[in-house]
């Protein structure tokens, strides 16, 4: 058996998988905020109360309809996402005209009202859910639960189909092209509203996603969004706000270097990250990928 | 000659406005099926704003803008555009985050009719060998072909085309009126706005002078020799 410094593998693997966990939401729900801010100009606050409500639309399908986990995993971000898309027709479309401090109070506002009526309704001890893969195998170096792998392998999948989505293809390139002229793009005869509504409705069921994959992992809380937001909107400051791949790679990265400083300097675990953001931003206040604009 | 065909676009009493600021007073004219018409003016005259109030890229116009008969001031510009209108902005508005083919196959196909990839490679070959480098990276002169060679496939048959030959070198101004003449055989009906009036004199069967808002004056193609020195005198040249 071999050591690290004096740490012994099983815990330097397990911290790893933990930072690997914790990157994918990272990851995701960064990439949704990149999406949603590229094409509408809004910095979404409400993204952590719609990732919580993926969590508690996961936890309701299956105590009120039965549905198990991997109908949720399709439902959940469907219905969230169709609850985004309200949001957007009935209030945010009214603020695309002013400064994007507008569409940020609004959202600010819907994840208070959001937050605070889950509350009322479930209090806020928090829902179990069953973990729908049980067990794991004894890879010898660590434990591997099965659910956490999946939770990985998925979230790298989601990530990167969505960067090929946008990316590679034609599809991708309206969004790519309306981000950078959204009115161009709209005087070719290209529907960019509806476009809009879509993407923001996509961003928010991306967030929902990370809701599904997280309710087995951690209690389902009204308030499991607002405490992760804060970090992921720290990654997302740390990788800029103008690239899909940056906002994955951050996110990962920025999960596993939480995961190895809970290893080696545990008392650093929970500020390594706004470490990070404020060296950031003192060098490259842009961020790792971002673009000046 | 000139007024043979229908009236494709008839733009009546045409007001617009940047946030408070007035700046079309009234604008009426109207350009023929198959012509090629352009706006002359000074800089700052309203050329380009008449154009985005066409396409219905302002928040605000009043008056009317008939397109085959149909009123558009009161359309979101994607509707405009469906109706068979293209438009190739004066900054050619090519996009850094799509490679050549990307920017040149964006523009959704509105109407039957439009060239095919292949016909438009035909007119435009440099394209064709860049078709994967970034949009931006192109010369002045490549991206404005490509911002002219994207809006042909769409089967739009009006163009509005704002001044395709700003701060070009003279081999590629020739190259573009080429293409203008080309288009307009192949039956594209084009409003240009020009500030060079020696090189819309090659393309264009008819003139408007834009002035503050306002059309001031309409000149034939073939009466412009005759006309030169009052419109040396509209233009400041
Ligand atoms: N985005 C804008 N906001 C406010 N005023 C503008 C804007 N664009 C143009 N203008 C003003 O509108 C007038 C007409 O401009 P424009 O149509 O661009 O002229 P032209 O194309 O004939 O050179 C000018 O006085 C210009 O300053
Ligand atoms: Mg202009």
């Amino acid at each position: 058996m071999f050591e690290l410094l004096g740490v012994p593998p099983q815990a330097l693997f397990g911290q790893l998988l933990l930072g690997l966990i914790n990157g994918a939401f990272y990851a995701i729900l960064s990439l949704g905020l990149a999406v949603i801010f590229g094409l509408l100009n809004v910095i979404n606050f409400a993204h952590g109360a719609q990732y919580m409500m993926g969590a508690f639309a996961t936890w309701m399908l299956l105590q009120y309809f039965g549905v198990p986990y991997w109908g949720a995993l399709v439902a959940a971000p469907v219905l969230v996402g169709i609850f985004g898309m309200l949001l957007e027709r009935l209030f945010l479309s009214r603020l695309y005209h002013l400064d994007h401090l507008y569409g940020l109070l609004l959202t600010f506002g819907l994840a208070l009202i959001i937050e605070g009526l889950f509350r009322q309704q479930f209090g806020s001890s928090g829902l179990p859910y069953t973990n729908p893969i049980p067990g794991g195998a004894n890879l010898g170096f660590m434990f591997l639960p099965y659910y956490r792998a999946w939770v990985v392998a998925f979230s790298l999948f989601v990530c990167f189909g969505t960067w090929f989505l946008i990316e590679k293809t034609k599809l991708g390139s309206y969004l790519r092209a309306a981000t950078e002229k959204r009115d161009l793009v709209q005087a070719f005869g290209v529907n960019v509203p509806r476009m809009i509504t879509l993407t923001y409705g996509f961003g928010v069921g991306l967030a929902a996603l990370a809701g599904v994959l997280a309710a087995p992992i951690y209690t389902v809380n009204p308030l499991m969004g607002s405490n992760l937001i804060i970090v992921v909107f720290a990654v997302v400051v740390i990788g800029g706000m103008g690239s899909i791949l940056g906002a994955i790679l951050t996110g990962f990265g920025l999960g596993i270097v939480e995961g190895f400083t809970k290893v080696f300097y545990p008392e650093a675990s929970n500020t390594v990250i706004f470490i990070l953001m404020a060296i950031v931003l003192m060098i490259r206040p842009a961020g790792l990928f971002g673009t000046q604009r | 000659m000139a007024e043979a065909g229908a009236a494709l676009l008839k733009v009546k009493d045409l007001h617009a406005w940047y946030g408070e600021s007035h700046i079309l007073h009234g604008v009426d004219f109207e350009v023929h099926q198959g012509q090629v018409v352009t706006l002359l003016g000074r800089n700052g005259a309203g050329k380009t704003t008449t154009l985005r109030a066409i396409i219905g890229l302002l928040r605000r116009r009043e008056g009317s803008i008939l397109c085959e008969g149909a009123e558009t001031i009161r359309l979101p510009s994607n509707r405009i555009a469906r109706l068979g209108l293209a438009y190739c902005p004066e900054e050619r508005g090519i996009f850094a985050s799509l490679n050549v083919r990307e920017n040149l196959l964006l523009p959704p196909v509105v109407k039957p009719g439009g060239m095919t990839e292949e016909e438009v490679h035909r007119l435009f070959p440099q394209l064709q060998a860049r078709a994967a480098s970034q949009g931006t990276k192109l010369s002045g002169g490549e991206q404005q072909m490509l911002a002219i060679a994207r809006i042909l496939r769409t089967g739009a048959r009006l163009l509005l085309l704002d001044e395709p030959t700003e701060g070009l070198a003279p081999v590629i101004v020739r190259q573009i009126g080429t293409i203008i003449r080309t288009l307009k055989q192949r039956g594209f009906t084009i409003l240009l706005v020009e500030q060079n009036f020696h090189f819309a004199a090659t393309v264009s069967d008819c003139h408007y002078v834009v002035e503050h808002g306002h059309i001031i004056d309409r000149i034939d193609n073939r009466e412009l020799a005759a006309n030169r020195s009052k419109l040396e005198a509209y233009l400041g040249v």
